[in-house]
């Protein structure tokens, strides 16, 4: 079937929100092409888990889009429109399962060479979107928070290569009680500006005390979900006929009831949560794999303006003569997780650039329990460095003011 | 245009190296191609051709520029830099334009045209392969063409399903973790890890048969005994060093002609620990040195082999919001599709930079024109700089 032929009937399926937003756009997803409405509809049907950031730019593209004449239509999806879509595929169900066209379509758009025309499409689309719905500055300041090397002693390694060109380097940081000045001061911002998923805490390893206030996601407190998970995984791959896509389509259909999540918790977070080992490669068996990849997901979807990320030590890769040897598979490597943390402070930092209002933003990446840091912020200058001794609370000051 | 490197240290030839690579990688929509088309083939003055051999090393799994060429990279890969490097024709440029998955795109690397087929299934290329093109029209034996592989998905990459052309001419595929497996008898319980298929769908491997074919290999192809080679096994680290080994004794009992490796270690990035996959890069630099060094050392292979290594494509920039930098190679972005080849031995240019454009299906030809067999059905173009 085609976009035209759509009825209201055909959201059935998805949860109450997203079907009442489907049905009351039907006019307008009826006039876009095959080859994008379902990605379109994916966001919808997702809907009622989705962070209020996520709720309104899916709200703001239907607002858009219902208000352009037929003429702008052709013009926006001209591209779209040439690229072609396997019968099999127009004949699937896809406004009842959008994702797994999407999925399929995917695949398609590879083997047939389109997929380099798709992604020009679709980078032009969000360009015109963006233009269309100017981007509303965050309500203060973002600042970023990155600790890593927690249990290193001390390292050869240098640190913070590539964020250093983009701010201050300090090496004289007094680390005194460091983890818990951090944890207040990104309790003081939730408590001053209190925000709906906007101040987030997620820890590699067991979680320090910390504000309620703050939204805390971390590794050991989800271990029974992964468990969980990997059990269910388990069991469907013993099953005939399952192959890796199949998987990953059972996957993204999972629910957090299905993995026994508890029902009284905040479902938006508990999907949330779900995604991160569904979607996620390596967050299932590496805890510094898990904070870099939950603080991604965190970072684009809710749009947070406080990310403090503590990366945890992650269990160690054994090499193929120790397997034979029996060591312990489950003894840490602290070195090798200094060195993920410190690029995943890097990539932290990339995702929060890619938010609105990144020209005001900050940054502060700490080697946990020693003297060196890296603070960015428009009020420091770029590829400099500080000898003289600092204290975290100093560091914070100077990357807000 | 092409670069010839003075009789400078190899210092300078890494920065020379680097700074190419860097400088195409900024401008990416398109570089002046290459004009070095040399008055006279270097193959001319090689060896004879019945005995000329070729390997091809891939890595299954690409290592990007900031990780490799790059200036904050060359400590990752001393020995490419500074031992392969100023003895090789290195071609900055290598462009996939196929499906960025390793099965899929090694097979198009060994048919010269962009496969479709499904990346995580242990079924054939749907062209001619290189080792069908080379024992066909040299009408070689079985015992001349091998492909040494990681995972058992490339259990069919030695042979088409292009009923032309097949069966019977391809190459035979020794897959070592499955040789592993069959040489523990089945005792595998703490080797999942190391017996992981690949890294893209870890979970799944697809299942081989044929426990007896390996340990025939193993006794009658390797000139192994079990004990040995499980002792062996043993004292290495790391899958794709398991390759080496396997490699190196076919070498030394087969001394086939044309020899394809192909590994993965770097492909651990899937993972997302980029300390691991660091450490994949450093283990397949030191991988690569150590088979140069035995091309260099047997008597089969030292003066008459042509070395060609490359990565199969690369791995997403960290600029890409659609993919998560270094981890995979999803995003279809330059990065993730553009990377290098290195030509060293017999009949090479040594120390030339080119920096124009090439395929990877442009490879297949390459090796046709340089062993002497015509891949009709090939989509790429043998390199001018090879002629």
């Amino acid at each position: 079937m085609l976009p035209r032929d759509l009825t209201a009937d055909q959201f059935a399926g998805y949860p109450p929100e997203a079907r009442k937003l489907a049905v009351a756009n039907l006019d307008t997803l009826r006039r876009l092409p095959l080859s994008f409405l379902p990605s379109l509809l994916r966001e919808i049907a997702g809907f009622d888990y989705k962070f209020p950031a996520e709720r309104r730019a899916v709200t703001g593209e239907l607002s858009v889009l219902s208000g352009l004449t037929p003429a702008q239509i052709a013009e926006w999806f001209q591209a779209f429109s040439q690229l072609s879509v396997s019968p099999k595929l127009e004949q699937s169900d896809w406004p009842g399962h959008p994702g797994k066209f999407v999925e399929q379509q995917s695949e398609y758009l590879w083997s047939t060479h389109q997929l380099d025309a798709f992604r020009r499409a679709a980078t032009e689309y969000g360009d015109r979107i963006h233009a269309a719905i100017p981007p509303e500055p965050p309500p203060i300041n973002r600042l970023g928070i990155a600790i890593i090397g927690q249990g290193v002693a001390s390292t050869g390694e240098p640190l913070f290569r590539n964020l250093r060109k983009h701010g201050t380097y300090f090496a004289q940081v007094k680390p005194d009680n460091g983890v818990r000045v951090l944890l207040e001061a990104v309790a003081a911002r939730a408590a001053a500006h209190p925000l709906p998923y906007g101040h987030w805490y997620i820890d590699g390893g067991q979680p320090a005390e910390h504000s309620p206030a703050l939204i805390c996601v971390s590794w050991h407190g989800l271990e029974a979900l992964r468990a969980a998970l990997l059990r269910n995984m388990q069991a469907q791959i013993a099953r005939p006929g399952m192959g890796p896509e199949e998987l990953r389509t059972y996957l993204a259909q999972l629910t957090p009831a299905d993995l026994g999540m508890d029902r009284s918790a905040d479902p938006v977070l508990s999907y949330f949560q779900l995604k991160v080992f569904t979607e996620g490669s390596g967050t299932q068996i590496f805890s510094t794999t898990f904070a870099q990849w939950t603080a991604r997901e965190a970072l684009r979807r809710a749009q947070p303006v406080t990310m403090l990320v503590r990366f945890g030590v992650r269990q160690r890769q054994r090499p193929m003569n120790e397997l034979f040897s029996k060591v312990d598979a489950s003894a840490p490597d602290p070195a090798g997780s200094l060195i993920d943390g410190d690029m995943g402070a890097y990539y932290n930092w990339i995702n929060q650039q890619r938010l609105p209002g990144s020209e005001r933003s900050c940054f502060l990446v700490w080697f946990e329990g020693h003297n060196q840091a890296v603070a960015v912020s428009p009020s420091l200058a770029p590829g400099t460095q500080s000898t003289s001794a600092a204290t975290l609370t100093d560091l914070l000051t100077w990357v807000t003011a | 245009m092409s670069d010839r490197f003075p009789a400078c240290s190899p210092r300078d030839i890494a920065r020379a190296l680097a700074c190419t690579r860097r400088d195409f990688l900024r401008s990416a929509a398109g570089l002046v191609a290459g004009s070095a088309v040399m008055s006279a083939s270097p193959f001319v003055f090689g060896a004879t051709a019945r005995k000329r051999k070729v390997i091809v090393v891939t890595f299954g799994g690409g290592a990007r520029d900031q990780e490799t060429f790059a200036p904050d990279g060359q400590q990752n890969i001393p020995h490419l830099l500074q031992e392969l490097a100023p003895r090789s024709s290195f071609f900055t440029q290598v462009v996939n334009r196929g499906i960025l998955g390793h099965y899929v795109a090694t097979a198009s690397l060994t048919t010269g045209v962009y496969e479709t087929l499904n990346n995580f299934s242990a079924v054939p290329p749907e062209h001619p392969t290189v080792f069908e093109y080379f024992r066909k029209d040299l009408n070689r034996p079985i015992s001349d063409a091998w492909v040494v592989a990681p995972s058992n998905g490339f259990n069919r990459i030695g042979e088409s399903g292009y009923r032309s052309y097949g069966p019977g001419w391809g190459a035979r595929v020794i897959l070592p973790k499955h040789l592993l497996t069959a040489a523990m008898s089945g005792a595998t319980t703490d080797y999942e890890h190391l017996l992981r298929d690949n890294y893209e769908t870890p979970l799944y491997a697809p299942q081989l048969g044929g426990t007896e074919f390996e340990l025939e290999q193993l006794e009658m192809v390797l000139k192994l005994s079990v004990e040995d080679f499980k002792a062996h096994a043993k004292t290495l680290s790391s899958p794709d060093e398991l390759s080496l080994y396997i490699a190196r004794q076919l070498m030394r009992q087969q001394a086939p002609s044309l020899l394809w490796i192909t590994m993965h270690d770097i492909d651990v990035a899937h993972a997302g620990t980029y300390s691991l996959y660091i450490e994949g890069i450093r283990r397949t630099d030191r991988l690569c040195a150590e088979l140069w060094k035995i091309i260099e050392t047997e008597p089969e292979y030292a003066g008459n082999t042509t070395l060609f290594i490359l990565p199969d494509f690369g791995r997403d920039s960290d600029e890409d919001a659609g993919g998560n930098g270094f981890q995979h190679h999803r995003t279809g972005d330059p990065a993730s599709r553009t990377t290098w080849m290195m030509a060293l031995g017999a009949g090479v240019r040594e120390g030339v930079v080119y920096d124009r454009p090439m395929q990877s299906t442009d490879l297949v030809p390459t090796l046709g024109c340089i062993m002497g067999f015509t891949p009709t059905l090939a989509q790429g173009k043998p390199l001018t700089e090879f002629l």
